[in-house]
Order: C-alpha cells, then structure tokens, then sequence
C-alpha cells in the first residue's frame, strides 16, 4: 500500500536549512494498523504531512496504491488526497457552523456528489458510529469522543484507501480513548490501512504494528508478535 | 464553479456567519449609499442653477434706459436718456456682437382686454418677432408675429395661456377679435410658459404699439443676444461695446449705469457655471473618496475573514478542496455580499433622492416657490449601475488577494494553527 525509499525532506528557514527526514525507508501492507511514534523533532508528523499529501518532499519515491506521488500540483494532490486519505485530527479539525451531517459529507461536497445524497451517505455513517441523533447538533454542541466519532465518519465517508490519525485521542480522556481506538481497530478489521501517530505508549500499543522514529530515520519496527515484549518495556520504561 | 451546490455551500456559510455578512455588506452598502446622495444632490444644484438660465437664451443682453448721473460734455447729470427706434437700427448693425434684436415699446396706462362680455387687465409685450427665441417664448397654437406683422403694423396678439382662459374659456381664440381698450387686435397665437411666469403676458409688434399708443419712435428697452464666447471678460468686453456706442449716441458716460442700464446673461451664466463646475469636482472628489473607502472596507474585511477561516480553508483542503474551489468559495461569497448589498443601498439611496425629488415637485405643483435652486436631485441609471459595477469588481479584486492567499495556504499550516 504504502512503499517509502529513501525519503528525503528539509525545512529551510532563513539561512538555516533543517534537515528532517533523512532517507527514510518505509513499507506498509494493505490492511495493516500501524502506529508511528518519536519524541517531537523525530519527524513524524513531516512524515505523516509527506503520506497525506500534504507536502512534498525532496528527494527519494512515495508509491501509494502503486502510485507514485511525487510533484504533484496542488489540485491533483487534492483530489487523491480526497479519493485516496481519509484524516482523522487531535483537534477534530470540524467545520463549527456545520452540523454533523454536513462535516461528514463535506469529502463527497468535492466529489461532485448531489446534497441529498451525500447527506444521505452521512447518515449512514454517523448511524454506524451510533450518533444519528446527532446529525443535526452543531460541533460545539458534542462532547470530543462525538467529534471524534464524527471526524472518523468523515474520514471514512469518501472510502478512503488509507486512514491517517495524527494524535487521535491527544485531546481525549482515557475511556474515550479507547472507544475511539476501538473503532479503529473495528474499521482495520474490515480491512482499511490504519495508520496512527502518536506519542502515547499504551495507545500505540493496542495497533499491530510500531514504527519508532528517531532524527529522520527510522529507529525500530516493533511487530505483532513483539509487542508484549514491547508493552513490557514501556512498563519499566 | 457555477454550479447550485457552490450556490448552497456559500448560502450555507453566510447563514452561520450573520455578523460577518452583515459588516461586509454594511460597508459596500454604506458606500454606495453616500455615493447616491452625494451624487443627486450634486445633481440636484445643477439642474437648479441651469434651471435659473432656462427661460432666455443664456447670451441674451437687456438694456434700459434712465437719468443721468455723471455730468457729460459740459451737461449737467439728472438728464433723461430715452432710446428710439434709430438706436433699433443701429444695434441691428453692430454686426459680429450681436445677433438678435428686440425693442419693447412698454404701453401707457392700464390696458383692459375685452372679449364678448369677457374682460381683464393683462401685461402687454410689445416686440420684434426675434424675440419668439431670445426669450423662450412658447407658442402652443397658432403663430407668433412675424416681419409682414412688424412692416404692416398690423393689429394682431398673441396672448398667454391664461389670457385665453380668462376671455375665450373653452373657445378657439385663433382669429377671434380682443379689443385692447378700444382698439380691437387679432389674435394670431397662445403661448404657454410652463414656469407660469409669462402666463399673463400677451406680445403685440412693437410697430403696430407705437403708432396706436401714441409712443412715435420711442423704444424703451432692448433685448438682445450676443455672440457666444466661452469667458466672462469677452461677454463684458461686448457689454462695453454696446454701451459706448449707445452712449456716443445719447451723449452720456458709458460708464454712468442710470444713465443706460444693462444686464449681460452670459457673463452671468459664465460665471455661475464656473463655480458650479468646481461644485461638481468636489462632488465627484468626495464620491471617489466614499467608494475606495467602502472598496478599502471590503478587502479589509475580506482579510480578516480570510484569516478567520484559515482553519476552515485548511480543513477544506484537507477533505480534498482544490485551489480554485477555495478561491471560488471566497471569492463568490464576497461577490455575492457586495452585490446584494450594493443593490440595497443603491436602492435606498435612490429612493431618497426619488423621494425628494417628489417633494420638490410636490411644493412646485403647489405654486410654492417657481424658482427652486435644487431641481429633480436624482441620480442617472448608468452613473448607478456604473459605480456598482465599479464597486463589485474592485471589491472582488480587493477580495482575490486575500482568497488566493488562502488557496495557498498549506493543510499543515492551517492545521496546525490551532489552540
């Protein structure tokens, strides 16, 4: 799904040119639920903005479903971000003067589907993360696992190829957390690549797969079979 | 981007965004709306002022005559100037200056019109056919005198409107018989002075009023009309002219204003039109000024509600919104506020010029005050529609920067730009 080889990325600031991702190899299966973690100024989130589509990078390839994703202008990237991501934010990133239903639709809003039937398709989502009563309440009106819910049935909308989280449950409280990670879980069973960042062990540790970054490359791959080893040393950690 | 979801998308923004919309609009509407006064009233003065000019030809020339005042040549002031009709000749000579003439022999006493059991005491004009366009006399029927009239001395009227009603009511006056005290005249037309001032005037040739009111050559005042000439010191440079040769004619001092009285419209007009030309600069100077205030109030705006929905822009983005769907929200949004609000306030400016103009009318029709120095104070439809235009394309000019800004706005950034 996702193949990473030799991923270059710097930030030029002023004179100062820093240098980030610092070829990066990286490979994720269809179906897989990874978590990418690192301490702040590992890279992750450069990384996680390069897989969305939201920038670009210097030098090396990004295949995703076997396309390559390079130099895009900013309305292809559009439009495959919008086929081919959905996102899903710490913030929630909802639209305040829209309801539910309207936040969910938007991703099908520029797909060129009609209003009566993308609002129709959202409902169907939000009913499946169980907020159909909620449709019609405004983003400042729920609670933030609602949002969250809302923000996952929007991502999911568009049936995206790839899941993107950065910090899903970085504004959540710990019950919620793991209702939304659940949900995850729930949407990678039925076979969607989940990709999460985050900086939380135990939140980390519930995805199958974890990818430690460390100044621009990555530091270990920490896999299923691992990772109640790994559980075990975040414990003592 | 024409489509109706795009139209449903912006309704949708500018329903949760009451405020916003309403400030954005306000100031275009505000704009356009002093725009619309400024302009109608300025227009207003102007038609009011060319209003004071519109019953004569603006290069007519009157001249009176009276007693000396300055001693002239050895006599003494106090002298008593008349004109007569050799002086007529004379000034139908004086060539390239003047182009028309007109004398006006005034008739003794009170003159009483009579008609079958009909009678009334009206004003008599006696005149040169000439004076039918130096005036702006109005001829509804029938004719005004012409020069067989004059050579004939024949005895014919044209009377005003009202004299017609006064004496013939209902009745066909053309070729009918008034008699002037006992004199009977034909009337050979009616005028009618939508400005009521000459309705109860009637013209008789100045010919036929001079031998049958015993008046011999005497003339008493002149009107005439000069040669146009674009500055005020060429107008009272014939002024000059007419009067020195009159006054080489009478023997007094062509300066001595008793002696010979003259009153030149053209310097007049000149002169008003001057200051009414700078009036109408500043009107347009402040207008200018009103509407880049209100274009400036809009891209303000629009900066402002750039930056607030930066977030939203980035979300937009995020979800798959391609540069020009971001452009096109901001901006059709933008179009949309302006030109509705435009439209109102144009239309509420108009309206009020509409409405006063009304009354204007109003207090005109009533007979109160015939000489208004504010006339119909409204706006013409393509100045409107122009600085509409004006004001909505600028505004969405003004408004494509910030909306470009916000395309280029990466996700990241915007995302990022939180708490």
């Amino acid at each position: 799904m996702i193949q990473i080889s030799n991923l270059h990325k710097s930030y030029v600031m002023g004179h100062n040119s820093l240098h980030v991702l610092k070829g990066l190899e990286l490979d994720i299966e269809e179906g897989e639920f990874v978590s990418i973690m690192g301490s702040s100024g590992s890279g992750k989130s450069t990384l996680l903005n390069i897989l969305g589509i939201l920038d670009d990078y210097d030098l090396g390839t990004y295949y995703l479903g076997g396309k390559l994703i390079q130099g895009l202008n900013e309305t292809k990237a559009a439009i495959t971000r919008n086929e081919m991501i959905g996102f899903i934010f710490q913030s929630f990133n909802l639209i305040s003067f829209k309801n539910a239903m309207e936040n969910v639709a938007l991703p099908l809003y520029y797909q060129k589907v009609s209003r009566k039937k993308r609002n129709q398709i959202a409902l169907e989502y939000l009913d499946r993360l169980g907020l159909k009563e909620w449709a019609h309440h405004l983003p400042s009106e729920m609670s933030g696992g609602q949002k969250q819910r809302v923000a996952i049935a929007r991502a999911l909308i568009s049936q995206p190829q790839i899941i993107l989280a950065d910090e899903p449950t970085g504004a959540l409280d710990s019950t919620t957390s793991f209702e939304v990670m659940d949900i995850l879980k729930e949407i990678n069973d039925q076979g969607k690549t989940v990709i999460i960042v985050t900086h939380e062990h135990d939140i980390a540790a519930m995805t199958k797969k974890i990818i430690r970054l460390k100044d621009g490359v990555i530091e270990e791959v920490i896999k299923n079979g691992d990772l109640q080893l790994f559980k075990d040393r975040v414990r003592t950690e | 981007m024409f489509d109706v979801d795009v139209w449903q998308e912006i309704f949708s923004t500018i329903k949760k965004n009451k405020l916003r919309t309403f400030l954005t609009g306000f100031s275009v509407a505000w704009g356009i709306f002093m725009l619309m006064i400024l302009l109608g009233s300025g227009n207003g003065l102007q038609n009011g002022v060319t209003q004071q000019f519109s019953n004569n030809s603006i290069n007519i020339m009157w001249l009176w005559t009276g007693d000396t005042s300055i001693p002239f040549e050895g006599m003494k002031e106090g002298r008593t100037i008349k004109f007569n009709n050799a002086d007529y000749d004379y000034l139908k000579d004086k060539g390239e200056n003047l182009e028309n003439v007109s004398s006006r022999y005034y008739l003794p006493g009170t003159i009483m019109y009579t008609y079958k059991n009909e009678y009334g005491s009206f004003e008599t004009s006696s005149c040169h056919p000439a004076l039918l366009g130096m005036e702006k006399v109005n001829v509804i029927s029938g004719r005004f005198i012409n020069d067989l009239d004059m050579s004939d001395f024949r005895k014919v009227i044209v009377i005003g409107d009202n004299i017609k009603k006064a004496l013939f009511k209902e009745e066909d006056p053309i070729g009918k018989y008034v008699k002037l005290n006992s004199v009977p005249f034909k009337v050979i037309g009616v005028t009618f002075d939508k400005d009521r001032r000459n309705e109860r005037t009637s013209y008789i040739p100045v010919t036929t009023a001079q031998r049958i009111f015993n008046g011999a050559d005497r003339v008493h005042t002149f009107a005439v009309t000069t040669k146009m000439v674009k500055t005020v010191e060429e107008a009272e440079a014939i002024t000059d002219k007419v009067r020195e040769g009159l006054a080489k004619r009478h023997k007094f001092d062509p300066t001595d204003k008793k002696a010979m009285g003259s009153f030149n419209m053209l310097a007049q007009y000149i002169r008003t039109m001057k200051i009414f030309q700078a009036i109408k600069l500043f009107v347009w100077i402040i207008g200018i000024g009103t509407l880049i205030a209100g274009i400036v109030g809009v891209s303000n705006i629009m900066l402002i509600l750039v930056k607030e929905r930066t977030r939203e822009i980035g979300i937009r983005k995020a979800l798959g919104a391609t540069p020009s769907s971001v452009i096109g929200l901001v901006l059709l949004e933008s179009i949309l506020i302006t030109t509705v609000a435009g439209y109102l306030g144009l239309m509420v400016g108009v309206g009020i010029m509409e409405a006063i103009n009304y009354g204007l009318e109003q207090s005109l029709a009533a007979g109160g005050g015939d000489r208004m120095f504010f006339l119909n104070p409204t706006v013409d439809f393509t100045t409107a529609i122009t600085s509409m235009v004006i004001l909505i394309v600028s505004g969405a000019l003004a408004g494509y920067l910030p909306a470009r800004k916000a395309a280029n706005v990466k996700p990241i950034e915007a995302l990022r730009d939180e708490n």
